[in-house]
């Protein structure tokens, strides 16, 4: 559902991405880590359509990037570090205005739906600049899931949100993950990571060091997994030249 | 921490407007236009941050103008038309710059960008809301100009002159905001970029104002106008083909 192959992104003359190979099969949630400055946030908005490829392949459900990105936005919700809503608008207001974008028709008890989804019904004729972090957090997932896509992307959507918003989160993802979704998270959280998603990747420099199975990790040592994993690749390197390939973790 | 629940109780679906057709994806574009239109004029309602420093900075050079330039009658039908249209370019920049600046500090320009529709929606969207905006400032400074320096400026001819003007300033104004916004110095950089290139709708915008108010012949105040029309249309149509491109990261 989603594929690069040797995917490059280059601002200027640095290098950001640095031909990343990423497969997330349909219906199965991926959750990238990777230290700041990664290349995690650039991934996710090649693929959100936000920005294009310097060089290599990308597909997001099924469909080429950017030759047909009309069609996967229409089938891709996304939850980004900002919360992409208008503050003086009431949270129904928003979420009219993101059903008229993506041409839903009868949206009136969608919008119901999403919002009794993330605990916000009450709230509906409130303006968001009410609303907290973690209220504007929940809209953004509700705005995310309006249209019913068939792929979500969360970029560390766990950011300033309280306990009770994170685990409304957590259940968002659970019944995404059940429904069939395809899933790529973003997250500092490892443990989260873990209990989340069916795989990890951890992307290091612009490139993926590290790919595995959940279920076979054991959550208490993949720290270490992920600090030597972030190691392989070195320190700063004035040159820009990355370690040989059998230096990296794999699977 | 996340456990394995029962699954939720089914939810009315999304239905999305069939797009096979032209007619059906005319209509989502048009319903698109309307969406961005409505989402900027309803917050501006709300909000009135745009308007409010639109018509102070309009008011306040409207004033300085009239202290500093005491003139007789044909003096002041000379240079109205210069004042008028030196305060729409500098009222219009600021909202111009303040519109798409909003978008793009507090994120939501990238919510536009996902949508599914032609980006092209979305530049017309803006358009018609920073011309209404435009506009409504316009209305409001034409009586004060009529009072402050006793020249009739409310009348029909000298009305289409400043709609026209003002939509080719919006035009090309809010395309050259949208590539403006990603710089850091994009308040520096929208009135370096927009003013030479909106020289022509502000020149003919004057020629014919003056023409207006002076009482000139007709085929002395038609080539401006006829200027000014031809501008509107080039630049709303490259506009049309070239904003996908502009409002790229």
């Amino acid at each position: 559902m989603i594929q690069t192959r040797s995917l490059r992104k280059s601002f200027g003359l640095r290098p950001v991405l640095r031909g990343v190979d990423l497969e997330v099969a349909p219906g199965e949630c991926l959750a990238l880590v990777g230290p700041n400055g990664a290349g995690k946030t650039t991934l996710l908005r090649i693929l959100a359509t936000l920005t294009k490829p310097t060089a290599g392949l990308v597909r997001v459900a099924g469909l080429p990037l950017p030759a047909a990105a009309g069609e996967v936005r229409r089938r891709l919700g996304v939850v980004a570090h900002h919360t992409l809503l208008y503050s003086d608008l009431t949270a129904d207001e928003n979420l009219q205005f993101y059903a008229h974008m993506y041409a839903l028709i009868g949206a009136g008890p969608r919008i119901v739906a999403v919002l009794e989804q993330v605990g916000l019904a009450a709230r509906r004729h409130d303006l968001v600049r009410t609303f907290s972090r973690g209220m504007q957090q929940r809209l953004a997932i509700a705005r995310a899931l309006l249209h019913d896509p068939e792929v979500l992307m969360f970029d560390e959507p766990y950011t300033g949100l309280d306990p009770q918003a994170a685990d409304m989160l957590d259940q968002v993802l659970v019944a995404a993950r059940q429904g069939g979704r395809t899933t790529l998270l973003t997250t500092h959280d490892l443990t989260r990571a873990l209990a989340l998603a069916d795989r990890v990747a951890i992307l290091a420099r612009g490139i993926i060091v590290f790919s595995a199975a959940c279920r076979g990790l054991d959550p208490r040592g993949f720290g270490e997994t992920y600090a030597a994993a972030v190691a392989s690749v070195g320190a700063f390197n004035p040159t820009g030249a990355l370690p040989s390939p059998e230096r990296t973790l794999r699977s | 921490m996340p456990t394995e629940s029962a699954p939720a109780p089914a939810q009315p679906r999304a239905t999305a407007l069939p797009m096979a057709s032209a007619s059906a994806r005319l209509r989502h574009y048009g319903r698109s236009v309307g969406a961005v239109l409505w989402k900027d004029l309803s917050a501006e309602l709300r909000s009135k941050e745009l308007i409010s420093a639109m018509l102070v900075f309009a008011l306040l050079v409207i004033l300085i103008f009239n202290f500093a330039l005491e003139l007789d009658r044909t003096g002041r039908e000379n240079v109205a038309a210069g004042i008028l249209w030196v305060t729409t370019a500098f009222t219009g920049t600021l909202g111009l710059n303040r519109s798409l600046a909003q978008e793009k500090d507090r994120g939501s320009l990238d919510g536009l960008l996902l949508a599914p529709v032609d980006r092209s929606a979305l530049y017309f969207g803006k358009a018609l809301g920073n011309l209404l905006f435009i506009l409504t400032i316009q209305v409001i400074m034409l009586p004060v100009f009529t009072v402050l320096f006793d020249v009739n400026m409310v009348q029909p001819m000298l009305l289409l002159v400043v709609v026209l003007g003002a939509v080719g300033y919006s035009a090309v104004g809010t395309l050259l905001a949208s590539l403006a916004v990603h710089s850091r110095s994009r308040d520096v950089m929208l009135p370096i970029l927009l003013f030479p290139v909106a020289l022509p709708v502000l020149v003919s915008a004057v020629r014919a104002t003056g023409g207006v108010l002076t009482a000139a012949a007709w085929d002395q105040i038609y080539p401006w106008l006829n200027l000014l029309l031809v501008y509107d249309v080039i630049f709303v149509a490259m506009a049309f083909m070239v904003f996908d491109f502009v409002v790229e990261e």
